[in-house]
């Protein structure tokens, strides 16, 4: 070819080259993949809870798919070790390194609020399914910081008191991990428990990794109980359920627990009689009678070779949630205000969390909570069946929003105890 | 010998003049990074002083570290105190602290000064954990705001580093001071110190509340970087990791230190990457550095670069 | 009256299963001279590995048999390979456990996960003893007996036999017996495995009431170490002794001062570094 020609070819070829990288980086704008940066602890104290947390989210991709629409959603999981430092180091990665759209994740409390503080200054929407830190959705709420799937501490332990009302117990006492997350459920219950007449007529607090229960189960009968609330979480839970069976009392008194305290991660573990009959709440039961749920668990029973905990449930979950939303924007989560908005005005018809799941102004679900009762599979393993249930329960309990956000929150002192 | 000192001084040029370049070449994480690495290494120097010129190996610096970080978060969050007041009291809480420390500590040494520090920086966590009116028990302090003039990063790079070059000019004169020698003298031979006239227990006490200023430095720097702390921030990992980026540079090099902090905590970024066993990978750098290079990074170099000169002099 | 004979009773089980980890633990620092920081990770390795044994063969001393075996043979890979290869420096050979604790914890996170596991009991020990208006698990009573009984022959060896006596000379004067013609690195390689064997032992006998879990290590290693400094080291009878104080400490620590429970432990070993870093028994 002739110079000339060659000229005015590459020069048109040059332009259509220049005009669709310009094309090419505006659309990648809305059609390059949806980068969600997830934080889990994979190693460190919160291990178990963390590796469930990342096969649940996981398994929600596998089973349906990683496009929405047009546009690839790349997941990138990070360690923060059960430290907040960790944490924010990871978080800082996420969204400065590799600019996700969005954080999801982390378990212990401490991890949550130090990227929700981080989060608060770079505007990254930031969702928790498991972070229960009562005051994230309440006093120190943060607008791009929303629990998707997950739920506030005290929120999850009204129901049970409710439903020990109803079977007439009167006087509890309460036994539980000495630290916020503890004092924020214990509270919850006994709001709801004095608000209904009940008497709180004792409360032993433990450590953090306490080895030996005795001290406090010797103290139990001198309280004359009708009912005994425990709120535990991970190796705690095992060892106190184990020592409630090994010291008797588990034919004395009935035992109430939280959500965690009778976790499939912790009745896994376990034997039958140490377990079997021991009541909780919670708005995931792995033996529920609801189509929606029984489909996660059987999917994740054939990934991995083991019934899903509350992690797990809440992992999926997140993921259905944010799919949900991305849908709803047709992917232009870039549109910071108007994701958050899908993800807060979003309902959620069925999932492994129960019916219709959606979340209150302050950025906080509603859920039907299940009062739950351990019983055994025909199989032998043990699951968390549903006996009750409370529906439209949020994390204001009987209060109005205003009313509950003028009350102190929930401490070692402030225990909820009506006047 | 000129030519060595020569090479020296290169080296510290062209380490100057990559550090101030740092914020315009990178971006914003990188310049975090590089902010973390400079505190840590002031950090693992503070440390080093300990090991590399008394010969006395903490694994307690992390709760000086983070006390001076929880008092200066306390006064700015909850008595609101002018940032710069708060990062005074830190800096002197650390002070008192390694002040305790070390009397407890001056008369053991080895593994039992080891075992003592690590025990003293336990119970400092142990407040840091039960304490939650003060301390926030396992939440921690939040909300940690600079000081208005630092708030930007670019400036607060900056800040650290003026910081860290000042206390490493102060590191240096102390070392090469007749006190500093003294210390010295104390790691290779106790007993002549003794018998030479020097109180020696004094001499350690006043070396050990020195070398926890040092850290206390590092730790309001940190609480600064992350606007928060917690007790991860006094805890025994943090001690050991410390020691580890002293060990790593090479015990008693000074600089090792920032050699061993970057080392530490590139790696750890670079790794998560491909794997979550970094708790094996750091666990196998222990090992691997005791095995095979006790004398750290620095000192295997500084041996095998003697080794090379002398094989490229004529008369070998 | 009976409520607090159950505590003592709690106490006195908490205090067996430490006295089984310390005397391992003081056995390698007094003749070693180790400070092994990788006890705690040998304790839960050995109860992993029992329980891994319990559950495939149903039986409960097997399960016994294999966390000492298992952990003996650890013992002898890591003073072998590791250990013996470091300077005889102290702190090195201190530093290189640390390292060594670091990759076993997460191995064993890898192979184990993070749930809180436990051992199967054998039926004839479930359960518990009617004690008037309480009950006292049999599982306990196993662990206070399986404490004396330990004790015991630790105690016939140490004090009975020649190589107890080459220990205890070896933990004296190190020079000495080396100079006597003892081959004094096959003793070292002996009492390490010795020492570890108690260490998984102690971690399949603890696994059963206090679970198995990552920390655990860590947890039990600070006891262990406490209850060292206290009865000084290579002294049996100062771990014997170390383990009813730092047991009874923990123990009742814990209902009378939760608060402090955190340097119930960690004050009184401190203090006793500071001024007396030999302990009740130790010789320099």
């Amino acid at each position: 070819m002739n110079r000339r020609h060659f000229l005015r070819t590459a020069g048109s070829a040059g332009a259509v080259v220049l005009v669709s990288g310009n094309l090419r980086a505006a659309l990648a704008a809305t059609t390059g993949p949806i980068r969600i940066g997830f934080l889990a602890p994979l190693t460190g104290t919160a291990a178990s809870a963390g590796r469930e947390l990342v096969d649940g989210w996981n398994l929600y991709w596998k089973l349906n798919g990683q496009e929405i629409a047009g546009r690839k959603i790349e997941v990138i999981v990070e360690d923060d070790a059960s430290s907040p430092d960790t944490a924010l180091q990871k978080a800082r990665r996420l969204v400065q390194q590799q600019k996700v759209h969005m954080l999801v994740g982390d378990v212990l409390a401490n991890t949550g609020l130090a990227v929700a503080e981080y989060v608060k200054t770079t505007g990254t929407p930031y969702f928790m399914p498991v972070v229960a830190a009562d005051d994230l959705t309440q006093r120190t709420r943060i607008p791009n910081v929303l629990r998707v799937a997950g739920f506030a501490a005290s929120q999850m332990t009204r129901p049970l008191a409710d439903w020990c009302l109803k079977q007439g117990y009167k006087r509890v006492v309460t036994i539980g991990q000495d630290y916020s997350f503890g004092h924020e459920q214990a509270g919850g219950f006994i709001q709801n428990f004095t608000q209904g007449g009940g008497k709180l007529v004792g409360q032993l607090w433990h450590p953090l990794n306490t080895a030996d229960f005795s001290p406090y189960l010797g103290q139990i009968p001198s309280f004359n109980p009708d009912v005994v609330l425990a709120i535990e979480t991970g190796a705690d839970a095992a060892r106190l359920l184990k020592q409630w069976s090994n010291f008797a009392l588990k034919d004395q008194y009935p035992l109430v627990t939280s959500q965690n305290t009778t976790d499939q991660s912790i009745i896994r573990n376990l034997q039958p009689a140490e377990a079997l009959g021991i009541v909780s709440s919670a708005h995931y039961a792995e033996g529920a009678d609801n189509p929606a749920v029984q489909k996660f668990v059987d999917a994740y029973e054939k990934a991995y070779k083991m019934l899903p905990a509350i992690f797990a449930a809440e992992g999926y979950t997140a993921g259905l949630w944010i799919a949900d939303a991305i849908k709803q924007v047709k992917g232009d989560v870039e549109q910071t205000d108007k994701f958050l908005s899908a993800i807060k005005k979003i309902n959620i018809p069925e999932s492994p969390l129960g019916k219709d799941l959606h979340m209150d102004e302050y950025g906080n679900p509603i859920y039907n909570i299940y009062i739950r009762k351990v019983v055994q599979r025909k199989d032998g393993k043990l699951v968390n069946a549903v006996i009750d249930s409370y529906p439209n329960v949020s994390q204001f309990g009987k209060l109005s929003p205003e009313a509950y956000l003028k009350q102190p929150p929930f401490s070692r002192d402030f225990q909820g105890v009506a006047k | 010998m000129n030519q060595s000192r020569a090479f020296r001084w290169g080296l510290l040029v062209v380490a100057a003049v990559f550090l101030l370049a740092v914020p315009h070449v990178f971006g914003e994480y990188p310049q975090t990074l590089a902010t973390e690495i400079l505190i840590y290494g002031l950090f693992a120097m503070s440390i080093d002083i300990l090991a590399g010129y008394a010969g006395r190996t903490s694994l307690g610096h992390g709760a000086i570290f983070g006390a001076a970080g929880y008092v200066t978060a306390y006064c700015v969050v909850t008595l609101g105190s002018d940032p710069w007041m708060a990062m005074l009291l830190g800096v002197l809480a650390s002070v008192v602290v390694a002040a305790i420390f070390g009397a407890l500590a001056v008369r053991t040494s080895g593994v039992y000064f080891l075992l003592l520090t690590l025990a003293l920086g336990m119970v400092v966590w142990g407040v840091t954990y039960r304490w939650t009116s003060v301390t926030g028990a396992e939440n921690g302090l939040r909300g940690v705001a600079r000081p208005d003039v630092l708030t930007d990063l670019d400036t607060y790079y900056y800040f650290v580093l003026a910081v860290v070059a000042a206390m490493v000019a102060i590191i240096y004169r102390f070392v090469h001071s007749p006190f500093g020698q003294a210390l010295q003298g104390i790691k290779e031979s106790e007993s002549r110190m003794r018998t030479l006239g020097y109180n020696v227990p004094l001499m350690l006490a006043v070396g050990f509340t020195l070398s926890g200023l040092f850290a206390g430095v590092a730790g309001v720097l940190i609480v600064f970087l992350n606007n928060f702390v917690s007790p991860n921030s006094v805890s025994l990992a943090l001690s050991t990791q410390g020691l580890l980026m002293a060990i790593l540079g090479g015990v008693g090099t000074l600089w090792g230190s920032f050699i061993g902090s970057a080392v530490i905590i590139l790696l750890q970024n670079v790794v998560s990457f491909y794997t979550e066993r970094w708790m094996t990978i750091l666990g196998l750098l222990f090992v691997l550095t005791m095995l095979f290079a006790p004398e750290g990074l620095l000192g295997k170099g500084r041996a095998l670069s003697r080794r090379w000169l002398k094989k490229s002099s004529p008369e070998s | 009256m009976i409520g607090t004979f159950i505590q003592i009773a709690n106490a006195l089980s908490f205090s067996a299963l430490l006295f089984i980890v310390a005397s391992g633990f003081t056995l390698i620092f007094g003749l070693l001279r180790v400070v092994n920081l990788a006890h705690g990770s040998l304790y839960l390795i050995g109860g992993y590995m029992g329980m891994v044994v319990t559950t495939a063969t149903g039986s409960f001393l097997l399960g016994f048999a294999a966390a000492a075996l298992s952990i003996a043979v650890l013992g002898y890979g890591l003073d072998r390979w590791l250990l013996s290869r470091v300077s005889d420096v102290e702190l090195n050979q201190v530093l290189l456990t640390l390292g060594v604790a670091m990759i076993l914890n997460d191995l064993a996170l890898v192979v184990w996960g993070g749930d809180a596991r436990s051992i199967p009991v054998p039926d004839m020990l479930r359960g518990a003893v009617r004690m008037g208006v309480f009950f006292y698990p049999k599982y306990r009573m196993l662990v206070i007996v399986a404490g004396v009984v330990i004790f015991a022959a630790l105690w016939f060896v140490y004090n009975r036999t020649k190589l107890g006596a080459l220990i205890r000379a070896g933990v004296d004067d190190r020079e000495m017996v080396q100079a006597m013609g003892i081959n004094i690195r096959r003793l070292f390689v002996l009492t390490f495995m010795l020492g570890s064997a108690l260490a998984g032992v102690a971690g399949m006998l603890g696994g059963a009431f206090l679970t198995l879990y990552p920390g655990a290590d860590a947890e039990i290693l600070v006891y262990a170490l406490a209850i060292v400094i206290i009865g000084g080291r290579g002294s049996l009878a100062g771990a014997a002794i170390g383990s009813l104080l730092v047991g009874f400490l923990a123990n009742f620590g814990q209902i009378w001062l939760p608060e402090l429970s955190y340097f119930i432990i960690f004050g009184p070993m401190a203090l006793l570094l500071a001024f007396r870093p030999l302990g009740l028994f130790g010789r320099a």
